[in-house]
């Protein structure tokens, strides 16, 4: 039987995540298509109730190991290696994020199996699931085919909608013998908030501030030009960890997806792991001093150019004409 | 202890990269250079030699690649490894993840390392996933995207930043952390280093040294297979302007805004 098996991966409160959601959605309706079920597996001391739910989504069967932590790659591999071996299923799917990509990986190694990542579509050829790959920026999109059994599939941010079925999922408990590495790495914190807890989800218009700022100083002119069109401020990965801004600020793969009006990105090279996190933003301006920065493959207006001498005219020009 | 950097051959950032339509593989001809975020898991490594808090008697650059991918490993070499160690074999050509990461954890094995470090990701496949293929293999604990990493006696206390924010994760060693670029500022090699780069041993492995499965490898032994490529779906070309008058540049932003309604 042709089954599919999806990460249900969730927060410390319990909260499964809306990729894995709509990784479950999409595997509901491809093993329809190969003929199968989809299954979820779940870690940790999940209720009974909310295991149940995922069937609303599309799951058949969720398999929860309990004494299993969330979290860590390595022992959900065990896991989910155990019940893709013990019921013979076809495929492993990962909704986007970072760890799907390393229980994907793992998976790779221990059952010898064929992975893709980034994957933005599914669909099925002669039986089988073929992955829509972009690579190369996003250039080309290869189709990609499994070499037997079973293939594992990554899928990129918001790749996939959760959609509502309705129904419940039967829930099989399962026992897990974690191998001895995977015991290894220890969790201390999980999921640390750094910076202010700032909210950009409901904002209108983002400036949104790269590595290209030159230092963390240069969010004050992000501040700034956002404050004069009555918007907020967003941030990369890469000025995040380097502690400029942060972290509830953050756009893309690790962070948050929005889709403001006007998304302004200033010093910020359009790296797939960002663009995830905004593509569907209604539009998009970009300030970049290299005409080959990957943001203006995506932009409905590019200005090539020094962003320390436009964004500070820019807010005096807005400031004015609002005045005026 | 004795760390094992995990390199890689790329094209130049510079050159147009493209698939050959023929083989369906990455066309490899044209300027290459060492992967700009292995640089990244160099430094991390010579830091943690210069930290001094562990004693580090080696760090060896390794490569699976063609012959013209040792010019990586003399880089890395000038960049701070002791020696280098070239897995190059035709049998090789065409890995994906799966047999990469086999074939690289197949040469480890032959090192022994403490502690294996890799980038973030390579500039022309962009899989992220290297890691942690070659970690299960290795049967060692792992971590990706790794920033920070503090070293004490048998162990690394790392951290990273995955869905939910930054987690702080401890992991015992011998262990595989692939590190983000936000971890260090990689330094640039002396040009003593550069000259020095190439007298450093090297070694030249094949498949049959270090005890790889001719038929896990290569093309064939691959588990995945690009059955086509098509180009993404159209999209309308945005418009751009140069900054050469700032003043222009700025009102023409300013109509383009009024219009959208967004001022
Ligand atoms: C697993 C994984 C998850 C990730 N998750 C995320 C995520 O959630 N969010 C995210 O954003 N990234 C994420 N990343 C990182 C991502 O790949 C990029 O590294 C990051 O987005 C780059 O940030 P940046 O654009 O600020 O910096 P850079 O890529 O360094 O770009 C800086 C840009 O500024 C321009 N610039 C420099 N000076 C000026 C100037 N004076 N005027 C105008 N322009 C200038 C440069 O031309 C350049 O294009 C992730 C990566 C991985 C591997
Ligand atoms: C455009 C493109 C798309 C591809 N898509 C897929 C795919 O969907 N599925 C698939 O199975 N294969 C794919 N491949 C093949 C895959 O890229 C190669 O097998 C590659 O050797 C490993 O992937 P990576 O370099 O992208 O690894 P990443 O996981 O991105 O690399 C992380 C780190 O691993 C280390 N590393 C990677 N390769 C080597 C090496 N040869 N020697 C030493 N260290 C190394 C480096 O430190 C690097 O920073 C693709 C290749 C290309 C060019």
């Amino acid at each position: 039987m042709a089954g599919i098996l999806v990460y249900a991966l969730h927060d410390d409160e319990g909260n499964f995540n809306k990729n894995s959601l709509g990784a479950i959605s999409e595997a509901a309706k491809l093993a329809g298509e190969v003929g199968g079920d989809a299954a979820a597996l779940v870690v940790g001391d999940i209720a009974d109730d909310a295991c149940a739910s995922l069937g609303n989504y599309g799951a058949a069967k969720v398999y929860r190991a309990k004494s299993v932590p969330e979290g860590l790659a390595q022992p959900i591999v065990d896991a989910m290696a155990k019940v893709i071996q013990d019921n013979g299923l076809s495929y492993a799917l990962f909704g986007g994020g970072l760890l799907g990509f390393e229980i994907g990986a793992g998976l790779t190694a221990r059952l010898n199996a064929g992975v893709t990542m980034e994957v933005t579509a599914v669909k099925v050829q002669d039986g089988k699931l073929v992955a829509e790959r972009p690579i190369l920026q996003d250039s080309q999109i290869a189709d990609v085919g499994y070499v037997g059994e079973p293939g594992i599939i990554i899928s990129r941010l918001n790749a996939f909608d959760a959609k509502e079925s309705g129904g419940s999922a039967e829930v099989i408990d399962i026992e897990v013998e974690l191998s001895a590495w995977s015991t290894k790495a220890t969790m201390v914190q999980r999921g640390e908030q750094r910076g202010a807890d700032v909210n950009i989800e409901d904002a209108d218009i983002l400036v949104g501030g790269g590595r290209g700022l030159g230092a963390a100083e240069g969010f004050k002119m992000c501040e700034e030009l956002a404050d004069s069109m009555g918007g907020a401020v967003a941030a990369t990965r890469a000025v995040v960890d380097a502690g400029w801004y942060p972290y509830a600020a953050q756009i893309g793969q690790t962070g948050k997806t929005v889709a403001p009006k006007l998304y302004l990105a200033a010093g910020v090279s359009g790296a797939i792991q960002h663009k995830v996190g905004m593509q569907n933003s209604e539009n998009i301006l970009a300030i970049n001093k290299d005409p080959n920065a990957p943001i203006f493959e995506f932009s409905d207006l590019g200005v090539v150019g020094d962003l320390h001498k436009i964004v500070p005219k820019l807010t005096e020009a807005i400031k004015a004409k609002k005045g005026g | 202890m004795k760390i094992c950097v995990l390199v890689k051959e790329v094209p130049d950032a510079a050159v147009q990269k493209r698939i050959d339509p023929g083989t369906m593989r990455l066309d490899r001809g044209g300027e290459k250079n060492l992967n700009p975020f292995d640089t990244h898991a160099l430094e991390a490594a010579m830091q943690i030699r210069e930290g001094g808090v562990i004693p580090v008697e080696e760090i060896v650059a390794v490569t699976m690649g063609p012959e013209s991918a040792y010019r990586a490993l003399t880089k890395a070499v000038s960049l701070g490894a002791d020696r280098s160690v070239h897995l190059s074999d035709g049998a090789l050509a065409g890995s994906d993840v799966c047999a990469t990461g086999y074939s690289l954890a197949k040469v480890l094995e032959s090192e022994s390392p403490d502690l294996v470090l890799l980038g973030q990701q390579s500039d022309d496949g962009e899989c992220y996933t290297i890691g942690a293929v070659v970690a299960d293999h290795l049967q060692m604990p792992s971590l990706t995207q790794v920033i920070k990493i503090d070293v004490s006696e048998g162990k690394l206390r790392c951290e990273r930043q995955a869905e939910y924010g930054y987690d702080t994760v401890e992991v015992e060693l011998p262990a595989v952390i692939s590190v983000g670029d936000a971890i260090n500022e990689p330094r640039y090699p002396s040009l003593k280093a550069i000259m020095g780069a190439k007298k450093k041993p090297k070694d030249e492995k094949s498949i049959g040294d270090v005890g790889i499965d001719a038929g896990m490898v290569g093309a064939d032994g691959s588990k995945t297979t690009v059955i086509a490529l098509n180009p993404p779906p159209p999209k309308e070309a945005g418009e751009i302007i140069e900054d050469e008058d700032t003043n222009e540049t700025v009102e023409k932003i300013v109509a383009w805004l009024d219009e959208r309604k967004l001022i």
